[in-house]
């Protein structure tokens, strides 16, 4: 028998952190394939292009140049505790599509390198070789590449396909909720957006269908000088149920890339939807050169009675993250819900949190927020809970937490809360502290090294979050927190 | 309209009239505020930190300012609903702006509580050292108070001098047409040094608006401790702006309690400057919103110092059409390791037209710390209700009884035991029927050192 | 004393009680059983007159009066007392200012002076002494921070102080380890006079050994399917309630 005093195992998600360690961001390759860029520059006649390039309907084109009218009129929002350096919108090309022979009807369409990027990724674009239960629109730059499992899911009357096929096919359905949750008046990145939004996926889920796989999107930004300006909308009819994933990467480049989208949710009478996302796109080097600019709206409304929007977010990546994912309680007994872990390293910036909107009666909402700073980064929770004058017996539950890791780093807490009448129950709750020395000083008497440590314990701090996500995003994240974290305690 | 400008305008009419009738040391302050005003413009609503309620508007009315400074008639005994039974301190008053002894003249030696302007005869370096330099000038309503501002009170309790006694100011706001009162208090307490300050507002007018300017800058020297209860009984017609601005040295105690029981619109900000090493700080707010009060909370805490312990504790009470607000913040700069802090803001919402606003906000740029805040807002326990109605308690009276135990962390957390007391009586009496729950009982039960047993 | 005619109750449109006539004399021990969720919380919570339930048919007189008319404090100054079975925590509101406000409201619903604080602290050390109450407890805010067995003692001493013409204890043994039990048991016996009643709601025949009822009922759906005497108690004690279920269902 032999004997191993000095090095006991390392738990299994160590084994996970061991697997990634010496790895710095690895999604950071560029792949080199024709792509077809419009010059740089924001005016009408680009907007008109962008629209011309992708064949809309007038009715689309009129909506991107209200938005983009609106835009002109609106300077770029202060209120943030972010230190973002000014943005020239006229110095991005706010359409790059990878260039293909034609629309991509089969696997065999798609440029070989491109199937290689998505491998790399972990995306694998044919269906067999795809994680089991998983439906994927793979988006690279501005448009949607592929959609995994159309077919089968269209059997039961589910709509999965890029937004610009959706609008070809499904206008009426496209017509009917685009903009209505997410107006381009809410704010300047969601005018802009508007204005020139390029791809993204739509999900439509009948009435009573339960969508039997996990419905994906994978972005990816490859052009450099570009922004990526997706559009997602997802419509989930009277007691209907998705669970939707978002993940992206980027590749490294020493400027800054701008992603401002949109997510907009609608959840009809009784329907449900999950939203998750693991959010690593590239966060720029040690010491703050490049990485993306992630100024993104997601909103959710629960139109319908009992219905339910829930968030889950995994934020790792970004220079710069400005991001609400809220819900919009309209519903009787609705229910919205916030998970969030955002981890900050470096020079990384992410203020983010949510809005809770209470307007139907006993709506309720749960926002648990976890945020990790490391590094010289700087990361604020900033969430709103309103609870209108009619909404009778509404109740939100609040819990957010900040763990510094290093003492060059901050944490912020930024809570609103609105209460206008008198059957609501609204609580809140923050902490901030350092990492624990004592855990530490434990796993280092156990073998386990200071680093290992550390992921140990942020990822056992963010579990509560982490359990919310699909297994096969779960393990990802997992890796994705350590990573991140890596170097962060000198 | 810049509700600025007539106050400027008024300024550059009569600066020679304002600095006639005031001390030099408050002249010398006066061209750095008239400059930091030039670009300058009250916070409206929606200006970061003003949520709810901005002060711009509070200004706009055509308020009269008593520049030549006529002596203003004012019922000094009237305002004695607020004596403190059992409480012996030494007493000044203060009519709008103006400063009137009580008994302040059997004070210890060096303990000097009196206006403004004889202190800056007696201590010129004190007053000039701190007077309108620890608030700062870049914030607009501190720029115009000291604009016009010709006199004031000045508490300097001088090195290892322990009070045995609170000084009491009653503040009587005056007048029968809308008038402004730019009110200063300047405190300092030297090092080692101890004092408790209690401060009563109430206002004799039939004027359809009186207006409040108060600026207080307090230095709390190395060892030093301050504690400040400022109870506002005002009526419906009164505004009042207020800010505090105090700096604690190392090792130094400062306590602070606003109370607003009745009052029209009030904005109070608390800036506390944790500047040395192992401060303590406590602050405390009750507000009890009704009809249609306003009562606007903001603090900002900053440690700056190691080791240093904060907790601050407001709670509000809101019904009718009344309005709360609270905003706070604590900020831990960079390298104040050790840092304790805690914040915590609870709301009960009586009625279907009453609203709070709550924003508990944490800034921390160092890792070794401890801090939360916690927010909520609710109503009364439902099943106490029940439970207590069960036992044969009348349903108003059970919800009374709640409102005052919901209120009482923050009476119990009043040093001042007398205060304390007084405070449930007080708070009881706005809530209501405070007969109802007492009856004919003899009992001292509102006492915290009974019930007797 | 207490008299229910068919009464129907709900909560949130649920239909709970389903026709309860029970009848309760001077003197008498009624002990009320039956499985969970089959309606024996939800009838102390319609006697003392909880707002969240809701009844939709049927009377209960209470010496004479209409109970159901009363709000829930009336109820109490007529001298209906609950024992809940979870006692509520009301933290800043101490015992004392508790009590006393509870007695003397129903004082003065009787016409009577408000105690002095001299009898008031008699009363409250004397009552204190029947379920062995520590008067570190009563100078504490209202059940916080008490222990399960605690309050269940404290509901018992209320009792003690407000002298209820009827009692009803609910699941006042849940919790309670033996001789806490035996002491709240001892309690509500020396309260117990030719005047009085008590309605004991319990699951399990433990108790009834050292309450002896005279009359025990079984409650299921929402419906008294059974009364008898002691022996019935311990009859379910050793079948269980399956067999009055099956009973019931087969019909």
């Amino acid at each position: 028998m032999t004997t191993d005093n000095n090095k006991p195992t390392p738990p299994d998600s160590a084994g996970i952190i061991n697997d990634v360690t010496s790895s710095d961001y690895k999604w950071g390759f560029t792949t080199d394939i024709a792509t077809d860029i419009i010059p740089v520059g924001l005016n009408e006649e680009v907007v008109r292009t962008i629209s011309r390039l992708k064949g809309e309907p007038e009715w689309l084109l009129q909506f991107r140049l209200d938005a983009f009218k609106r835009w002109e009129k609106m300077t770029m929002p202060r209120w943030a505790h972010l230190e973002i350096p000014p943005i020239d919108f006229q110095a991005i090309s706010y359409y790059a599509a990878p260039r293909q022979r034609k629309a991509p009807g089969s696997l065999d369409d798609i440029d070989p390198e491109m199937k290689r990027t998505f491998d790399r990724l972990g995306i694998p674009l044919e269906e067999q070789k795809a994680l089991s239960g998983m439906a994927v629109d793979a988006v690279m730059d501005s448009v949607s590449v592929r959609t995994t499992y159309r077919e089968k899911l269209a059997e039961l009357g589910i709509i999965f396909c890029s937004i610009s096929e959706a609008v070809k096919e499904y206008p009426d359905l496209v017509q009917r909720y685009l903009g209505k949750v997410v107006s381009s008046r809410d704010n300047f990145f969601a005018a802009l957006n508007s204005a020139v939004f390029s791809d993204g996926s739509f999900v439509y889920i009948p009435k009573g269908v339960r969508c039997p796989m996990e419905l994906s999107t994978y972005f990816r930004i490859n052009a450099s000088g570009t922004g990526q300006f997706e559009r997602t909308l997802i419509v989930a009819d009277d007691d209907s149920y998705v669970s939707y994933l978002e993940g992206c990467t980027a590749p490294m480049r020493d400027e800054n890339q701008l992603h401002a989208a949109i997510v907009e949710i609608i959840a009809e009478t009784r329907a449900e939807v999950k939203y998750s996302t693991v959010q690593n796109w590239y966060p720029g080097d040690k010491e703050g050169r490049g990485g993306v600019y992630n100024f993104v709206t997601k909103r959710g409304l629960c139109r319908g009675d009992h219905s339910k929007i829930s968030w889950t977010q995994v934020e790792t990546g970004s220079a710069i993250t400005w991001k609400y994912p809220g819900c919009v309680l309209a519903g009787d007994g609705s229910i919205g819900e916030f998970y969030s872990v955002a981890v900050t390293n470096n020079h990384q910036q992410a203020d983010t949190g949510t809005k809770m909107i209470h307007l139907g009666n006993n709506t309720r909402s749960t926002i648990v927020s976890k945020g990790i700073s490391a590094g010289r980064s700087q990361n604020s929770y900033r969430g709103q809970v309103h609870v209108a004058a009619k909404a009778r017996g509404c109740r939100n539950y609040t819990q957010c937490d900040s763990l510094l890791l290093g003492d060059s780093c901050g944490a912020h807490t930024f809570p609103y809360i609105d209460v206008h009448n008198d059957t609501a129950v609204v609580e809140h709750e923050a902490t901030t502290s350092k990492i624990n020395e004592d855990q530490i000083f434990y796993c280092n008497q156990r073998g386990i090294p200071t680093e290992d440590a550390i992921g140990l314990i942020v990822n056992g701090y963010a579990k509560e979050v982490m359990q919310k996500l699909p297994m096969e995003f779960a393990v990802e994240a997992q890796k994705l927190l350590q990573i991140t974290l890596e170097g962060s305690i000198g | 309209m810049n509700p600025l400008r007539q106050y400027l305008d008024f300024y550059d009419a009569n600066a020679e009239l304002i600095a006639a009738h005031a001390a030099p040391v408050l002249n010398d302050r006066r061209p750095e505020a008239r400059a930091a005003l030039r670009e300058a413009t009250l916070p409206a609503k929606g200006a970061p930190g003003y949520d709810i309620q901005g002060i711009d508007t509070l200004f706009e009315p055509d308020y009269g300012i008593n520049a030549s400074r006529l002596s203003i008639a004012a019922d000094t005994l009237e305002p004695f609903r607020c004596e403190v039974p059992n409480l012996s301190t030494w007493l000044g008053f203060q009519v709008n702006d103006s400063y009137i002894d009580g008994s302040m003249r059997q004070l210890p030696d060096g303990v000097m509580v009196g206006s403004l302007g004889d202190a800056a005869r007696e201590f010129p370096d004190v007053v000039a050292r701190h007077y309108a330099r620890i608030a700062p000038l870049d914030d607009a309503q501190v720029a115009l108070s000291t604009l016009l501002a010709q006199d004031g009170i000045c508490i300097y309790v001088p090195r290892g001098v322990k009070l045995a006694k609170p000084v009491q100011i009653v503040n009587i706001l005056s007048g029968n047409v809308p008038i402004m009162a730019s009110r200063r208090l300047l405190i300092v307490i030297d090092d080692d040094a101890e004092a408790q300050l209690l401060l009563c507002d109430h206002t004799q007018s039939s004027a359809p608006a009186m207006l409040i300017n108060e600026v207080v800058e307090v230095a709390v020297g190395a060892r030093a401790a301050l504690h400040i209860y400022d109870l506002e009984q005002s009526t419906p017609a009164t505004r009042r702006v207020a800010s505090l601005w105090a700096r604690q040295a190392e090792g130094s105690s400062l306590h602070h309690g606003t109370v607003t029981l009745t009052n029209g619109i009030t904005r109070n900000n608390l800036h506390v400057a944790a500047c040395g090493n192992d401060t303590e700080t406590r602050l405390l707010g009750l507000a009890i919103a009704k009809e249609r009060q306003v009562v606007d909370n903001h603090t900002t805490l900053v440690h700056q110092g190691l080791r240093g312990r904060s907790n601050q504790l407001f709670k509000y009470f809101v019904g009718d059409e009344g309005r709360g607000s609270f905003i706070g913040r604590v900020k831990v700069a960079p390298g104040a390791a050790k840092v304790e802090a805690y914040q915590s803001n609870k709301n009960i919402v009586a009625t279907a037209t009453a609203r709070v606003h709550s924003k508990p906000e944490l800034e921390i740029y160092c890792d070794d710390v401890k801090c939360s805040h916690g927010s909520s807002t609710g109503q009364l326990d439902a099943d106490a209700i029940f439970y207590m109605r069960q036992r044969g308690i009348p349903e108003a009276m059970a919800r009374m009884m709640l409102v005052q135990a919901f209120l009482s962390d923050v009476t119990d957390a009043i040093d001042i035991p007398a205060l304390a007391t007084r405070l449930r009586q007080l708070t009881e009496q706005r809530l209501g029927n405070v007969k109802a729950l007492c009856g004919d009982c003899k009992a001292d039960c509102h006492n915290p050192i009974n019930p007797k047993q | 004393m207490l008299q229910i005619n068919n009464l129907h109750a709900s909560i949130e449109g649920k239909e709970i009680l389903r026709g309860i006539d029970l009848t309760v004399n001077a003197g008498e021990v009624h002990a009320i059983m039956g499985p969970n969720g089959s309606g024996k919380s939800t009838l102390s919570a319609v006697l003392t007159g909880n707002p969240q339930y809701t009844v939709t048919e049927g009377t209960v007189s209470f010496g004479g009066k209409d109970l159901l008319a009363m709000p829930p404090e009336q109820r109490a100054h007529e001298g209906l007392f609950l024992s809940f079975q979870y006692p509520v925590e009301i933290p800043g509101v101490s015992m004392t200012n508790f009590m006393r406000a509870a007695l003397n409201e129903k004082r003065k619903y009787h016409g009577q002076e408000p105690v002095s604080a001299t009898e008031f602290l008699r009363l409250m050390r004397e009552k204190r002494a029947v379920v062995e109450l520590d008067n570190r407890l009563a100078s504490r805010s209202v059940n916080e921070g008490f222990s399960g067995g605690e309050k269940k003692r404290n509901e018992i001493f209320q009792m003690a102080m407000l002298e209820p013409r009827l009692s009803i204890l609910d699941e006042t043994d849940s919790g309670l380890d033996i001789d806490a039990l035996r002491i709240v048991a001892a309690g509500v016996n020396q309260l117990k006079t030719a005047d009085n009643a008590t309605i004991v709601i319990t699951h399990y025949q433990r108790l009834l050994d050292y309450i002896r009822p005279d009359f025990v009922h079984v409650l299921y759906k929402g419906r008294i399917v059974r009364t008898g005497g002691p022996e019935l108690a311990l009859e379910l004690e050793e079948k269980g309630y399956d067999w009055i279920k099956e009973e019931l269902d087969d019909r």
